[in-house]
């Protein structure tokens, strides 16, 4: 990181070795093992959308900031952290310029013209997957089916949340991932390590995850459904590990981050059992995400000594 | 205990440094010159009691008042009043100073004899003419603290021994050379001030000063050890309050609202000494230390000794030199000009390379919110923050601003190093404006 000449003039003169690079640095490294689940389960063009999202959330970040002159935000890393999460959210058989437009709806529209890092009102990649899947429906549901036996069978196939009545799907073949679905969603056991990692290495705590899968679980219990296929299908791993635990659209205390998580997994289940569209995830976030500031106006901790009102 | 879904309070794992930990404290030989600034202490600065030219002794009267709020000063040395003049603080302002030429002698002053206490008031006024402030860094006058209108208001004294800030430890050194002073100095505010509950908090980085004080305290009534998790900022006063005794000082409470008085370790020392001895406060341990200070040490230095000194009598600086602070690095004052002298409050002096202190490049508040989890009086620096830009002083008022003990935890930890701390300052100001402006209404 580049340094300034200034000395620290105020208290405090020292500070931890944080930063944000390093916390993105982070996230990328926990969304790693979901990236080689993905070539794993969906063959190397999985990789290639990865790529090319990547690069194309970094080239419209560094292209928005040069012609805005603004300071280039490049080597904070969150635009590839958005590039890799939106690629999860696509099918490996998306065509490529799809998912470059995605990468401009994410980075351009909701995060740079909201003011860029730490501004944006709703997590930058699940915006692009919405305008995508509202737009391109089709493609966006083109899922590639994993066939171990040789190759992967690119016909649209459904996802388990699709076929509603697939329960005979092995608890453990969901786990592992090895089902139909957008590219980063389907390996859970991927996506749990990556969270873990995240914990472990204090970026994030475990509090919204947990909550958000939580109350999925309890309400497919009390809905009749079967709650660990619930937990493992569709988007809701990836989406309560890595897109509800983003910073800026998610609330601060720990009170605040239960009423987001109890939210998240009521509006989930809501769409999943009683709606037409079969997963609801994406939207679950964005609509929680809108709801934030007023969660976090609510939850506030109380200041030592101001508890009472006078 | 602590409840989490009202306030996380955390605090900051900041890195202890305590590299002093053992080095006995090693008196500094008398300075040629000394300077006394007029005001070591919160609240009204004193007026100079002498003329240029004037004979004084160690422990005579150099600066009096008359206000409540303040504490006298005295010379550290035998020698000649050179110059009156005015001292730049550190913040900037400037205060009338002393300047006195050691004659190298340090003769005492005649009228240095143990105070004769017998009763609460009595108590009092040798408090207050020993010269006492606070010594664990802020400086209020200890006379004012313990003087109050009604004794029932108060049913415990804690003793400060937590000393959080990194490199600090002098008043480690306290417990380990000074400890029957300690006890002594309870023992004398339990009996003026009739407290029966004593509860002596000290952070667990600290195990031989903390076994020193239970074998202390062995067969006492009423005081207790309490041992604090090494997480900074359990010194500071309200936090140590909640922690020890469990009770919360109300928004711009002071301990006395609920029934405590906090009192620094070395400070209680200082005072049994000056029961015993009738030496006023003419000098300090201070810990030296820092990576550009080639003899890292506790030192006792008079009063009024120039930094430089200190500084010198340490061996030195080494290094690329960012810069030199006292007190410590959470908290601590700048000093910009090394030959301002030593204060009553000050702890430590400490050299910090380039590298430790060179301001890093800001960057955009990502709400990671890690500045509300670790406030240890529980606000929301980044939403206050917001409410700074938006230049709001509702805002500011509403999320309680004025609570801020500016500890510094929540710059400390920003990834997006972010001047946090500095923030709440602004806050603060913006804050007293709005007051200002609804009572001018």
């Amino acid at each position: 990181m580049k340094q300034s000449v200034l000395l620290a003039k105020d208290a405090p003169h020292i500070r931890d070795n944080s930063s944000t690079q390093r916390i993105m640095l982070d996230v990328i490294i926990a969304l790693c093992p979901a990236a080689v689940a993905s070539a794993i389960i969906f063959g190397p063009r999985a990789l290639l959308v990865i790529g090319v999202t990547t690069f194309a959330s970094v080239a419209f970040e560094y292209l928005y900031c040069y012609f805005m002159k603004k300071e280039n935000p490049v080597g904070d890393l969150s635009a590839a952290v958005t590039g890799i999460l939106l690629a999860f959210n696509l099918p490996s058989t998306i065509p490529l310029w799809i998912a470059v437009l995605g990468s401009f709806v994410s980075i351009v529209i909701v995060k740079q013209l909201f003011g860029g890092l730490g501004r944006n009102f709703a997590n930058p990649a699940i915006v692009g997957r919405i305008v995508l899947a509202v737009s391109f429906a089709g493609r966006m549901t083109a899922y590639a089916y994993p066939k171990f036996d040789g190759g992967v069978d690119a016909l649209a196939s459904a996802t388990p949340l699709v076929a509603t009545q697939h329960a005979d799907l092995p608890l453990l073949q969901l786990f592992l991932g090895a089902h139909g679905g957008v590219l980063g969603e389907t390996c859970a056991a991927a996506l749990i390590l990556g969270g873990i990692y995240l914990v472990v290495r204090r970026v994030i705590t475990p509090t919204i995850p947990l909550a958000y899968l939580g109350t999925v679980a309890v309400i497919s219990l009390l809905a009749g459904q079967e709650p660990l296929v619930q937990l493992l299908s569709g988007g809701l791993m990836l989406g309560a590990i890595f897109m509800a635990t983003d910073y800026a659209t998610s609330p601060y205390t720990l009170t605040g981050k239960l009423v987001y998580g109890l939210g998240l997994g009521i509006i989930t289940c809501g769409i999943r059992f009683w709606a037409t569209s079969a997963e609801g995830v994406s939207y679950a976030i964005l609509l929680m995400n809108l709801l934030v500031p007023y969660i976090n106006r609510h939850t506030l901790q109380k200041p030592l000594g101001g508890g009472k009102k006078k | 205990m602590k409840n989490v879904f009202k306030r996380a309070a955390k605090g900051a794992h900041v890195p202890h440094h305590k590299n002093t930990q053992n080095s006995t404290t090693v008196d500094m030989p008398v300075p040629a010159k000394i300077l006394l600034p007029m005001q070591q202490h919160i609240g009204a600065a004193v007026v100079p009691v002498v003329k240029e030219g004037d004979q004084v002794f160690v422990g005579t009267v150099v600066g009096q008042s008359e206000s409540p709020l303040s504490a006298p000063i005295h010379s550290s040395v035998s020698g000649t009043v050179t110059a009156l003049g005015e001292a730049k603080m550190p913040n900037g302002t400037k205060v009338a100073a002393v300047e006195i030429t050691s004659d190298g002698k340090q003769t005492l002053d005649p009228s240095i004899a143990p105070p004769q206490v017998n009763d609460y008031d009595s108590f009092i006024a040798a408090v207050r003419a020993s010269g006492l402030v606070g010594l664990g860094g802020a400086g209020f006058p200890t006379s004012m603290k313990l003087k109050l209108k009604d004794l029932s208001m108060v049913d415990t004294l804690i003793v400060n021994a937590a000393e959080c800030e990194p490199y600090l430890t002098a008043d480690n050194r306290e417990i380990m050379e000074n400890s029957d002073a300690i006890l002594a100095g309870i023992h004398a505010v339990q009996k003026w001030m009739g407290i029966k509950n004593v509860i002596i908090g000290i952070e667990r980085n600290k195990p031989e000063a903390m076994d020193k004080l239970f074998d202390l305290i062995k067969g006492e009534q009423g005081i207790k050890v309490k041992p604090l998790p090494a997480v900074y900022p359990q010194g500071a006063e309200k936090v140590l309050i909640e922690v020890c005794t469990g009770r919360e000082v109300p928004r711009r409470g002071l301990p006395l609202n609920v029934g405590c008085i906090v009192m620094n370790v070395s400070s209680i020392a200082f005072l049994a000494d000056y029961l015993r001895t009738g030496m006023p406060l003419i000098s300090r341990r201070l810990t030296v230390d820092g990576d550009c200070i080639a003899k890292p040490q506790n030192v006792r230095a008079l009063i009024g000794t120039p930094i430089d000194d200190v500084l010198a009598f340490c061996g030195g600086t080494k290094g690329d030199l960012g810069e030199v602070i006292t007190g410590g690095p959470m908290m601590g004052v700048l000093i910009e000009d090394t030959s301002f002298p030593i204060l009553k409050q000050n702890n430590g002096v400490l050299a910090l390379p380039r590298n430790e202190v060179l301001l890093p490049e800001v960057q955009p508040c990502i709400h990671c919110g890690r500045c509300i989890d670790c406030c240890p009086v529980g606000l929301s620096p980044c939403v206050i923050a917001a409410g700074v830009d938006a230049n709001d002083p509702q805002e500011v008022d509403r999320l309680q601003v004025d609570t801020c003990m500016e500890c510094g935890c929540c710059t400390y930890v920003c990834p997006a190093k972010r001047p946090v701390t500095e923030t709440m300052r602004r806050a603060k100001v913006l804050q007293k404006k709005a007051k200002k402006g609804a009572r001018g209404k």
